[in-house]
């Protein structure tokens, strides 16, 4: 670079000599860019927040309110109410929406999910990035092919044979499709890291007479305790969050169904007013908000680091 | 619990070094526990996916429908008819029209997003973490509630986005943005025709996803030394040359990953616009085609022709990809 760079340098000198404040190119572009930084930044933060707040302040109104003014963005505090949320949790059979039984759902799938891909992901994931088994590099690309294969052509096979053995309408073929779909990319982050501790803590390990299991247990596992957390919680998010599997696995039993699928089927209904479906919906954004915050910087590094690799 | 792993390691090992007479390597051992430890995953995924794909290739040449799922052997009614139905439809090669000018224009405004977030941010500034974390919202919350959120944003009766239009910028109707197929926007006296519905979900694919590709290109500009930069502009360049010649080549790799990605999943995006959009209104994308052969006409065998013909489409796409990824690894050691 510094070898093509120096004829240019001397030129580029003389004219900034010549004339010392003229309004350069330079100069009003870095004027301009000054400026128009700050409004990039307030448009996204507008972009990005807005929808959500929009989402809270429609939940703690009246629909009445919502119809007479649906411009404003403000809620009146005397007409701030809190029986969305209460109608939006309560059962059914008490005149509800019976969303406290469907975020149980959620969290039963969510949590087994989460536990299983770990269980299946740490140890793959430690003999991809350190065992030099037979057949380690196919392995690695069938798991990222895997990972980038989306949902909807494997939805037929699947919906098929879970209908042939009769598992749908049970949670527990929908964790097995959710495990299937997140371990590829779960041992693809932790691997990523395990790569990362240096071999010859390990061989001090073995040295010190630990076989290659213990060295696992006492030494890559303990170090790699934050990247299996932030990974943990990335497989949670997807299967709180995920919709079209829930939807052809669960749609037939409404007890079974998982709180996105629920909210998903009742917004289309016109009986159920949109305030207290709104309230459904903080009620699903808002753990999943708040669990990425507190883990944000572990999730963004783990998934960057794996960016950088490819 | 460590001691009775180890010890139920040792014999595994042990009676294998007697019998064969010479000591296994520590090379040997690794990778029986390497096999060993990966086995349950690729059980797994043997039987949740590739089994599954595989199969789904046979009933695409099936004559198979929902309610005799269960008396159709594996072989059973085997037929070319599906293809025949898939690609003979009209329909098939407007959906796919449609599929392409999505994923392609989603894409592009989903990285020209995530790039301009990327760069307004890349210096630090008070409450840049925040302000960066704030910005990831959009693709970590649940994308049924984000699309819930959206219709009634648009909605023409009560929606702030049209109350907004009619009363402050005067428009002489509510646009119907998810439920009106094609519009005209007049633009300085011309009448433009825009597919509305089409466009607002690429809008709403832009919102979602522009994330995904800022966490990247964030992360990737701030690694570029900043000597390069300081090189460029004692040489006289300006701030929009720096970009275009010193900055935009570095990130021109991720770029290119990132898009071909966003390209795989968006071809075969089904919830955001199944969500928004239900697939009416111009905006039926082959996946939301799938999925109604498949529970409207419950005629699984022409789901699974034109999910097979989508799958072949996209084993082309990761083909590109990680050719793509062995190059650049490849190249760089």
């Amino acid at each position: 670079v510094t070898v093509v760079d120096r004829p240019d340098r001397t030129r580029s000198a003389r004219p900034r000599s010549r004339s010392p404040r003229p309004w350069t190119r330079d100069r009003v572009e870095r004027a301009v860019f000054g400026v128009l930084r700050w409004v990039v930044i307030v448009f996204f933060l507008l972009a990005t927040l807005v929808p959500f707040y929009y989402m809270v302040m429609l939940s703690v109104r009246p629909i009445e309110d919502l119809l007479l003014r649906p411009m404003s963005l403000i809620v009146d505090i005397g007409q701030l109410t809190l029986s969305t949320y209460a109608e939006v949790l309560r059962p059914t059979g008490a005149g509800g929406q019976g969303f406290l039984g469907l975020l149980r759902n959620s969290a039963l799938v969510a949590l087994a999910s989460m536990v299983l891909a770990l269980v299946l992901a740490v140890p793959g994931a430690y003999a991809v990035s350190r065992l030099p088994f037979f057949g380690r590099r196919q392995v690695s690309s069938l798991f990222l092919a895997v990972y980038l294969f989306p949902g909807i052509v494997l939805a037929i096979p699947l919906f098929v044979v879970l209908t042939k053995l009769q598992l749908r309408g049970e949670l527990f073929g929908l964790v097995l499709v959710y495990i299937a779909q997140t371990v590829p990319v779960a041992i693809y982050m932790l691997k990523n890291y395990f790569t990362t501790i240096p071999e010859s803590v390990e061989e001090a390990g073995m040295v010190d007479g630990l076989g290659r299991l213990g060295v696992i247990r006492r030494i890559s596992l303990p170090l790699a305790l934050p990247s299996i957390m932030a990974t943990g919680i990335f497989v949670f998010m997807i299967a709180w969050n995920e919709f079209l599997f829930a939807l052809l696995f669960l749609v037939e039993r409404r007890d079974q169904w998982t709180v996105s699928l629920g909210l998903a089927q009742l917004s289309g209904s016109v009986e159920v007013p949109t305030t207290v479906l709104m309230a459904g919906s903080v009620v699903i954004t808002v753990p999943i908000v708040l669990l990425f915050f507190l883990t944000e910087r572990m999730l963004s590094e783990g998934l960057a680091s794996g960016a950088e690799k490819g | 619990m460590t001691r009775v792993r180890d010890v139920s390691e040792e014999p595994a090992a042990a009676p294998k070094v007697a019998r064969r007479r010479q000591p296994q390597t520590l090379r040997q051992r690794d990778a029986r526990s390497g096999l060993l430890l990966i086995t349950p995953t690729l059980v797994i995924i043997i039987a949740v996916v590739i089994v599954p794909l595989a199969w789904s290739v046979l009933i695409a040449f099936q004559e198979l429908r929902l309610i005799n799922i269960g008396r159709t052997g594996l072989f059973d009614n085997l037929t070319l008819d599906n293809f025949r139905r898939v690609f003979g439809s009209s329909v098939l090669w407007q959906s796919l029209l449609t599929t392409v000018v999505y994923t392609v224009a989603s894409t592009f405004l989903t990285i020209a997003l995530g790039l301009i977030a990327a760069l307004a941010v890349r210096r630090p500034f008070r409450g840049r973490t925040a302000v960066r974390a704030a910005m990831l919202i959009p693709y970590v919350a649940p994308v049924v509630a984000v699309t819930f959120v959206w219709r009634i944003l648009l909605n023409p009766e009560f929606g702030f986005v049209n109350g907004v239009g009619t009363r402050v910028f005067g428009w002489d109707d509510p646009v119907a943005f998810l439920s009106q197929s094609s519009g005209v926007l007049t633009l300085f006296g011309v009448d433009i025709p825009v597919p509305t519905a089409l466009l607002t979900v690429i809008a709403f694919q832009g919102w979602r996803y522009f994330p995904f590709a800022f966490l990247f290109l964030l992360a990737r500009i701030q690694a570029i030394p900043g000597e390069l930069e300081e090189a460029a502009r004692v040489d006289g360049a300006t701030p929009s040359q720096t970009f275009r010649h010193v900055i935009l080549p570095q990130l021109m790799p991720l770029i290119t990953v990132l898009a071909v990605l966003r390209i795989i999943w968006t071809f075969n995006e089904f919830d955001d616009i199944f969500l928004l959009t239900g697939g009416a209104a111009g905006t039926q994308v082959v996946s939301i085609r799938v999925f109604e052969l498949l529970t409207v006409q419950r005629n699984v065998g022409a789901a699974a022709a034109q999910s097979v013909f989508l799958a072949a489409a996209l084993l082309l796409l990761v083909g590109i990809y990680l050719w793509m990824l062995r190059r650049r690894e490849g190249g760089s050691p």
